[in-house]
């Protein structure tokens, strides 16, 4: 029995007449201490899926189980990282990881609690900017307190719903290292979901990709054998790398062709060519577009 | 190899309080008709520049551009331009953003084939039965999607792509770079396209321009790219040539713009037919 599981979950949105399957006979299985991630395209139903595991979403069809029970709503076993970090405007970094601190341990003292909230602060190098409102924090940084406070209530698993892809390269980076860092000191569970196959197979232990949508539906789950630490630098060269990548890639593109529509309508396109525009109007004096049979060529020999 | 498009001792200077800002210098550049040239180099060197006074866009300082026998003054619409954002007028639907510009160039076309020329484009970019909805409505990667329809409907003899894949996610990318690959491989528009990333450039072009880093950019190298089309993305990265030319173009960008030696061509190889 794996630690979190997907079992034949069907989810799919919108009135009997007008519906949307998202996503279609989803089977995952994670085990404890591992680092999954999961690509798909924009659109494709990526959080729909992490809101199955982290009890916003419940499946129409099947189950998500956590630790053999089935998940029912959301709980702090399982902390979520948002794409749009999701931090209470109004208080500080402190404050908002605090509510969840405070939330989720109501029987630790205010010394227990303002340690764990000063802990996962430093942890994530944001303890100058302790006091600051997230207004006054760039995009990274927020996304680091939301970081902090899905760790401070020390989760089972981690769900981090495309934390990085609103974030420019740098900070990108900075975060991919901390994410690394964190899964190698606390051994986490992981379910990471992104567009990008580079971060996936940078950080993860196994990669899924999830077809595009509608009917999304995970495809064959690729172990990434390539050794850590990981150096974002030079992995582009190892052959594993390469050869996962493209494995992916291929899969998702292909997954992404087969869901185009055939249209029963004829196309044509009109065998004419444009006016030209730079020409002065009195130099324009057709009336019907040139055909492009009535276009001649000649091709002429010129001795130098 | 005869010339369709001619860029020579092309600069462009911006006036500043400590004289003359030079962007781009002595930038010369032969584009067959029907090649695919890429050009690359670091952020803010002048790529765009370079390809906004193709466009017409940007003043031309000095030297000038020939595009099929004729200088170049001003924009036009026989230079059909992809922008990185798709730049479409968020009132109109994508198949009127997409007739607009159908509407000037065969205004003496019937109605009805304007129209089909629009469905045709929007069909085979993958927008068919998007196509009557409000940019709002669709995706980014849909949206550029419009942007690539809009630039091929008007037959234009120069395909002009700046970095149009920039902003979108790896995977739409991909699937956009074969949209483009398919669509132009139909109708062989001569194109150049602006992008820094080294990998889309060996997949799409017949040859890739590096430029030096600014102020007073030019080209520091042209790397010709052979593989055979139609091209396959797999059969691509597994091609003998690719990790070479992969390290080229990168010891380039890493080294080699920044010593900013002028690209000297090489002299042109005697044909066995000449030789006689």
């Amino acid at each position: 029995m794996a630690f979190l599981e997907i079992e034949r979950a069907f989810k799919g949105f919108g009135p009997k007449w007008n519906r949307t399957e998202v996503l279609a006979d989803i089977n995952l299985e994670v085990e404890k201490g591992e680092f999954v991630a999961i690509v798909g395209f924009s659109g494709a139903g990526k959080t729909t899926l992490i809101n199955l595991l982290s009890g916003l979403v419940t499946p129409d069809k099947g189950v998500a189980k956590f630790d053999g029970k089935p998940i029912t709503g959301p709980g702090s076993e399982r902390g979520v990282v948002f794409q749009n970090y999701s931090l209470l405007p109004w208080l500080t970094v402190t404050e908002n990881i605090a509510l969840a601190v405070g939330q989720t341990f109501p029987q630790w003292s205010g010394e227990q609690r303002r340690a764990q909230v000063a802990k996962f602060i430093a942890l994530v190098n944001l303890t100058p900017a302790a006091g600051k409102l997230p207004r006054e924090l760039s995009g990274g940084m927020r996304q680091r307190v939301a970081v902090a406070r899905a760790l401070a209530v020390e989760p089972k698993v981690l769900l981090l719903d495309e934390p990085l892809s609103a974030l420019d390269a740098l900070t990108r980076a900075n975060l991919q290292d901390e994410i690394t860092r964190i899964k190698r000191e606390d051994d986490t569970t992981i379910v990471l979901i992104t567009n990008d196959p580079d971060e996936a197979i940078l950080l993860a232990d196994r990669v899924i990709p999830l077809t595009a949508g509608p009917n999304a539906t995970l495809g064959m789950s690729i172990p990434i054998t390539i050794p850590r630490p990981r150096d974002r630098r030079t992995i582009a060269d190892h052959a594993d790398f390469k050869r996962i990548r493209l494995e992916l890639v291929e899969y998702l593109l292909k997954s992404a062709h087969s869901r185009k529509t055939v249209l029963d309508r004829k196309l044509v396109l009109p065998d004419i060519e444009p006016e030209d525009l730079l020409l002065p109007w009195s130099q324009r004096n057709r009336r019907t577009p040139i055909r492009r049979n009535e276009i001649k060529t000649a091709e002429v020999e010129v001795e130098k | 190899m005869s010339a369709y498009c001619e860029l020579s001792q092309l600069g462009k200077t911006y006036p500043s309080p400590n004289g003359p800002a030079v962007i781009v210098q002595d930038f010369n550049l032969k584009i067959a008709k029907g090649e695919f040239v890429c050009l690359i180099g670091h952020s803010g060197c002048g790529k765009s520049t370079v390809l906004s006074m193709l466009a017409g866009l940007s003043e031309i300082s000095e030297g000038g551009i020939i595009l099929d026998g004729k200088e170049l003054t001003g924009p036009g619409p026989d230079r059909g331009v992809v922008f990185q954002s798709p730049s479409l007028l968020p009132w109109l639907t994508a198949f009127e953003n997409v007739m607009l510009g159908i509407n000037q160039v065969f205004y003496t076309a019937s109605k009805d084939e304007r129209r089909q020329i629009a469905e045709y484009y929007l069909t085979v970019v993958g927008l068919g039965d998007a196509m009557h909805k409000r940019p709002a409505e669709l995706s980014q990667g849909m949206r550029q999607r419009v942007g690539i329809a809009r630039a091929f409907a008007l037959k234009p003899r120069m395909l002009l792509l700046d970095e149009p894949f920039g902003m979108l996610d790896a995977l739409t990318r991909y699937e956009l770079q074969q949209v483009l690959l398919t669509l132009w491989r139909k109708e062989r528009i001569t194109a150049l396209m602006v992008t820094h990333d080294v990998d889309e450039s060996l997949f799409l072009s017949d040859r890739i321009v590096c430029m030096t880093d600014g102020p007073a950019a030019t080209i520091g190298d042209i790397v010709p790219v052979n593989f055979p089309r139609p091209r396959e993305r797999k059969a691509i990265m597994e091609h003998p040539d690719y990790a070479p030319l992969r390290s080229r173009l990168i010891q380039f960008l890493e080294v080699g713009a920044h010593e900013r030696v002028p690209y000297v061509a090489p002299p042109p190889r005697m044909s066995p037919a000449a030789a006689f």
